[in-house]
This record gives C-alpha cells, structure tokens and sequence, in this order.
C-alpha cells in the first residue's frame, strides 16, 4: 500500500507531499523518476507543484511526454486514483486527462497566499472525507493558475459535477471560480491549491490532511 | 533528404485573456504612443525539419504544430513552411 509520487526535472513540492503523506499520514511513498514505467504495487499517483522542465513552451507541454506518465494514463484509466496538484494540474490538462488550460494569472502577479475554497466533492473520491459545501483554506502559490475554458464546456463541466472545488474570492481570474477539477468517474483530480501544505498544524491549517487521506481510500 | 524551414505562428485565441498583452499595451502609451488600441503576445517558432517531400513536411509540421507547440484548448496557430536551397 504505497503511493507514488512523481519527480519531474524542475519538480518542486515532491517532498513536501512526501513529508504530509509519511510525516503526517504515516503512510508509504515511492518517488517515480518521470524516466520510470513500473507502477506495480502502487496505490495512488501523485503529480505534485514546481516548474516540471523549466515550464518550457507552456505549464506541463513538455512533461506531458514523459515515460512515466504514459503509465499513469493507464493506471488513471483503469480507475487507479490521480491527484495532479498545481503543476500537476497544469500537466493533467495538457495531456488531456482533464479539459481546459492553466493561463498567466489576471493580475499578472505570481500569488502567494491562503485561499478560501468552497467544496462540492461529488463523486471525487480524492475529496470523499469533506462535506458538500464545506469551506476550507487552502494555500496557493502559483503564476499561471487562471482556469480556461470555454462557456459551454464549463456549463457542461458544472452539470456533471466536475467542478470540486471553487475560489470563494477568485484571486486569479479562473473562469467559473474553478480552483479544482475532477474526472466524471471521480478517480482524477487536479487542484491549484496545494493541500500537502496545510497538512501540518505546526505550519499552518490541516485543511488539506482530509484529502491527501483519502490517497488510500 | 530535402530541408525545409518553417515559421509556426502561436496566438491566443480571441476569447483568451491576455494580461500580459494588455500591461505592455499599457506601457506603450508610458513610451509617449497613444494609440494602441489592441496588443496580443503570442509566439514565433522556427523549425528546420527534414523530410522526403513538401507533403511529407507539412503533415509533420502540422502535427508537430497542434500536439506539441501550441495547445489548442487556448492557442490558434498558423503555419509558413519552405523548402531550403
């Protein structure tokens, strides 16, 4: 029962999951060098925050070819759950395991700060251990985390429950308020909020243990 | 095998916020010109490319074009391709 996290060149946050999931959590990890293809014995897959290839070209465009996440579209598509955290999200888009795009924030400004979040876990299993409509804060610390999409995907995004968690004060300009996206199936999120600093109480809220939490069902 | 040189033009689409776009127009008018109305960053890339023939490297390069260098959920792209010599 382990789960792996996977370390990109330019990979920035991979150890601040490791210290929330085995530090906090007490639970297993394994780094996935993004060379690697063996997920065997893996629980979960963690792509975590950071700059994956100097964000070369755009957030994630290169990354989205790396070995390892060929394996991870399998283990993804087999129901095998997915957590893509800010830069994470931003790869999971570009390799299309969720729609829409990552863009320079409103206001330019790279934003480092709390952010109120308001949750509708719906079937998103990563998100399992929160109310609907529950308000937690969650750290952001990103450049390029404005949501787009356009009006009538995001109208069907909204129908079917994808939109998990929202901006209560949208610091970015994300269309919709989107702070968090699932797959329909629930087994796939990717959130700018990073829920792997707000796991432990000596640094701050814990509102982001529940989710990491869930990593093991 | 022939070389050809291409120049793929990334732009975002027209329903794409371009904050970016939109401080430089700002600081255009602190530069003493008025009258910028509209100011869209996007990018140029060049490529050289070998390939058998004309079709050959159009079909790469538009492939190359859609997958990798422009993604087409945020950006349009267009494409200017000849054969070097």
């Amino acid at each position: 029962m382990t789960i792996g996290i996977v370390v990109f060149p330019g990979s920035n946050c991979d150890r601040d999951v490791q210290w929330a999931l085995e530090g906090c959590l007490e639970r297993p990890t394994r780094f996935l060098w993004h060379e690697e293809r063996d997920l065997t014995g893996l629980d979960a897959v963690v792509l975590p925050g950071g700059f994956s290839y100097g964000d070369y070209l755009r957030c994630g465009a290169i990354a989205r070819f790396a070995p390892v996440l060929e394996e991870v579209r399998q283990f993804a598509a087999g129901g095998g759950p997915v957590l893509g955290i800010c830069n994470g999200f931003q790869v999971l888009t570009e390799m299309g395991l969720l729609p829409g795009a990552l863009t320079r924030n409103r206001d330019l400004h790279f934003l480092c700060e709390p952010a109120p979040l308001e949750v509708q876990p719906g079937a998103c299993r990563w998100l399992q251990n929160y109310g609907a409509g529950e308000h937690i804060t969650l750290p952001i610390a990103h450049g390029e985390g404005r949501y787009q999409v356009e009006p009538e995907e995001l109208r069907r995004l909204e129908a079917e429950g994808c939109v998990v968690l929202r901006y209560a004060a949208n610091p970015n300009g994300s269309v919709g308020d989107v702070a968090g996206l699932s797959n329909p199936e629930g087994n796939v999120l990717g959130l700018m909020p990073h829920p792997e600093r707000a796991c432990d109480p000596q640094t701050g809220g814990i509102d982001g243990l529940r989710l990491l939490a869930a990593a093991m069902g | 095998m022939p070389l050809f040189h291409a120049r793929v033009q990334v732009s975002l689409r027209p329903s794409v916020l371009d904050p970016a776009g939109e401080a430089t127009r700002a600081a255009a008018g602190r530069l003493g010109v008025e009258g910028v109305r509209r100011l869209r960053i996007g990018k140029a890339i060049e490529v050289e490319l070998e390939a058998p023939d004309p079709a050959t490297a159009r079909a790469q390069l538009e492939l190359l074009s859609d997958r990798l260098l422009a993604n087409p959920v945020i950006e349009d792209w267009s494409l200017d391709v000849r054969e070097a010599g």
